[in-house]
């Protein structure tokens, strides 16, 4: 049967990156490079949620991702608030943030949901960039990570690292429990056709907002830990280059597929920290290009090509994101 | 000296016609956004990126060839309508059938592009543009003065505006590209070449967002991110405006910026948001903008 096969390749599949993700830092990889990169995997698999499962492409999402950063990382440092307590407090920031947006945004759909969301993100950039707790042009700066409840120190880069894995799985596999769950049924049921979602009787808006608020908090988890991973919290967090990028790593590693935004995050984030340092202003011009080849000719993403020729040469019939 | 809530009201009236000198490019902005819009389906986020480059087309003719400003508002235009037309061809066309979604991800990649090769090759610092000759000085209102270059900025802004919405209003290729808004296939199939008529559009709308830039070009700094933080300023406008309405989109730029100018004097740390708090407000009350139509 086509369907095991597929089971236990999927199994190998996680089997090898969880060796992988285990043993990188013995393996001799930058542990803060590593941290990024599931920092914005967790922040591509919660915008994903909203881009992949029920089609809403929100255009500012560093909103949720930035701010975030700043509440943990203001608690954290000027009020010696503990790491846990800070994240907390930074996901329930962002989550309120969410709500606040999204009730606004989903009473509209499609493009001029995003134009709203990014409009609306801009609005918190530029209160973040007048706000005192954020330090304005220079950030928060000299942010501790502190530790686990005063058990675990997380000083250390490794500890840190498995930290940062650890609340990433836990998010993978909730995200997974959300896409398949009834609720993420009623989603995909809106993505694939809203009116018809609307005449079934779900209150779709209900549903839309639901799911924004999840991914905010989510993407603001994200940005809660690199926040404490790096030390400090900077404009660039809440700018709409960061909201670009996301729907990026989304896009190319393939939006609608679990592994695709881990994917397309770990591609970005490594040609940032390689390119930053060779090509300057170039960045910006590569960034773009990724854009209009995932857009013209490439619209499936890494994982959705092979999702995609894996059910072409199987039986399963998939849905394709046209 | 008359004072309007203990502002001196020459400073109010300064900051009044600086918001109308933004005003007049958020209408220009907004209209080519929205006759795009309204033709192609697709959200052009390459259009502060458009504008930057008029301004540079500007910049670029002065220093290197010695093109004055009068030749630069029109040759800029046409440049970079013609690129505009070109990445029409390339891109877009392939993009009609699919999701908007993809349009607006294809322009905003364009936009990232564009940028970084002006930040290459120019860096990120601004270039000043000097006010042409013929233009300098003020006019003494007695109440107030007024530079000249912003009122000629006003009225030229206003006068394009009113001349494009003459073509699309009143005349026979406005008619058809009205009618191909409305159904594209069916005026194909009278026989008139709508591909064409969308890559016209494109190109138009996009040399609009050029003139903006060329305009906008002795008044702000020439700089690769010039556009970048405009063109979301743009979006609220049109969300606000609802889009597909040529007046619309007019006057909600114009009283936008207005308004903008007046919050700079009434209180400066809410004026680069107030025109995102009312679009927030407009949403609540009004989903589809205030001259917009629910599709």
């Amino acid at each position: 049967m086509a369907g095991s096969t597929d089971i236990r390749a999927r199994a190998a599949v996680y089997v090898v990156l969880g060796i992988l993700a285990l043993t990188a830092p013995l393996l001799g990889v930058y542990p803060v490079f590593l941290m990024k990169l599931v920092c914005y995997a967790m922040f591509a698999c919660a915008f994903n949620l909203l881009l992949g499962y029920t089609k809403m492409l929100s255009f500012g999402h560093a909103a949720y991702f930035g701010s975030a950063g700043y509440i943990t990382g203001w608690l954290v440092a000027v009020h010696g608030w503990g790491t846990i307590e800070g994240i907390l407090a930074g996901v329930a920031a962002s989550l309120l943030l969410g709500f606040l947006i999204g009730a606004i945004a989903v009473r509209r759909q499609g493009i001029y949901f995003a134009m709203i969301t990014l409009a609306l993100a801009q609005l918190v950039f530029f209160i973040c960039l007048q706000a005192d707790f954020t330090g304005g042009e220079n950030g928060l700066q000299g942010i501790p990570r502190g530790s686990i409840f005063g058990l675990i120190g997380l000083g250390r880069d490794d500890t840190m690292y498995y930290f940062v894995l650890a609340v990433f799985t836990a998010v993978y596999v909730f995200v997974q429990r959300i896409v398949r769950s009834p609720f993420g049924h009623v989603l995909q049921a809106i993505r694939e056709n809203e009116p018809r979602a609307v005449s079934l009787g779900y209150k779709v808006a209900r549903y839309k907002l639901l799911a924004f608020v999840l991914s905010a908090g989510i993407s603001g988890l994200a940005g809660s830990l690199k926040a404490l991973t790096l030390g400090f919290a900077t404009l660039s967090d809440v700018n709409q280059g960061t909201s670009g990028e996301v729907i990026l790593m989304t896009l190319l590693g393939g939006s609608g597929t679990f592994l695709g935004p881990v994917v397309g995050a770990s591609v970005v984030v490594t040609l940032q920290e390689y390119l930053s340092d060779h090509v300057g202003a170039w960045v910006s011009v590569i960034i773009g290009a990724i854009f209009v080849v995932c857009v013209m000719i490439f619209r499936r993403g890494f994982v959705g090509e092979i999702a995609w020729l894996f059910a072409r040469s199987g039986s399963r019939l998939r849905r394709t994101p046209e | 000296m008359a004072t309007v809530l203990g502002v001196p009201l020459p400073a109010i009236l300064g900051q009044l016609t600086l918001g109308l000198v933004n005003g007049s490019f958020y209408a220009l902005l907004s209209l080519g956004l929205a006759v795009i819009f309204g033709l192609l389906g697709i959200v052009n986020f390459a259009h502060g990126a458009f504008y930057m480059l008029g301004a540079f087309a500007a910049y670029i003719g002065l220093q290197a060839f010695g093109v004055n400003y009068w030749f630069a508002l029109i040759l800029a235009p046409l440049a970079v309508g013609l690129l505009g037309v070109l990445i029409e061809r390339l891109f877009l066309r392939h993009l009609y059938r699919l999701d908007p979604l993809y349009g607006l991800l294809l322009t905003f990649g364009i936009a990232l592009i564009a940028e970084g090769i002006m930040r290459d090759r120019f860096g990120a610092s601004g270039k000043s543009y000097p006010v042409p000759e013929s233009l300098r000085g003020v006019f003494d209102l007695g109440f107030m003065v007024l530079p000249i270059y912003r009122a000629w900025v006003v009225a030229a802004s206003l006068g394009v505006c009113g001349m494009t919405w003459f073509l699309i209003e009143r005349t026979r290729l406005g008619a058809m590209l009205r009618a191909a808004t409305e159904n594209a296939r069916l005026v194909q199939a009278f026989g008139i070449n709508v591909p064409l008529l969308v890559m016209g559009t494109y190109g138009g709308g996009v040399a609009l967002a050029a003139l903006a830039g060329v305009l906008a070009a002795p008044v702000v700094q020439v700089s690769p991110l010039m556009g970048s933080s405009l063109v979301i300023v743009v979006f609220a406008v049109v969300v606000i405006g609802g889009m597909g309405s040529i007046v619309g989109a007019i006057v909600s730029g114009l009283s936008l910026g207005l308004i903008e100018g007046l919050t700079k004097v009434i209180y400066p740390e809410a004026s680069n948001i107030v025109v995102f708090i009312i679009m927030a407000v407009v949403l609540m009350w009004r989903p589809a903008g205030l001259f917009g139509r629910e599709h």
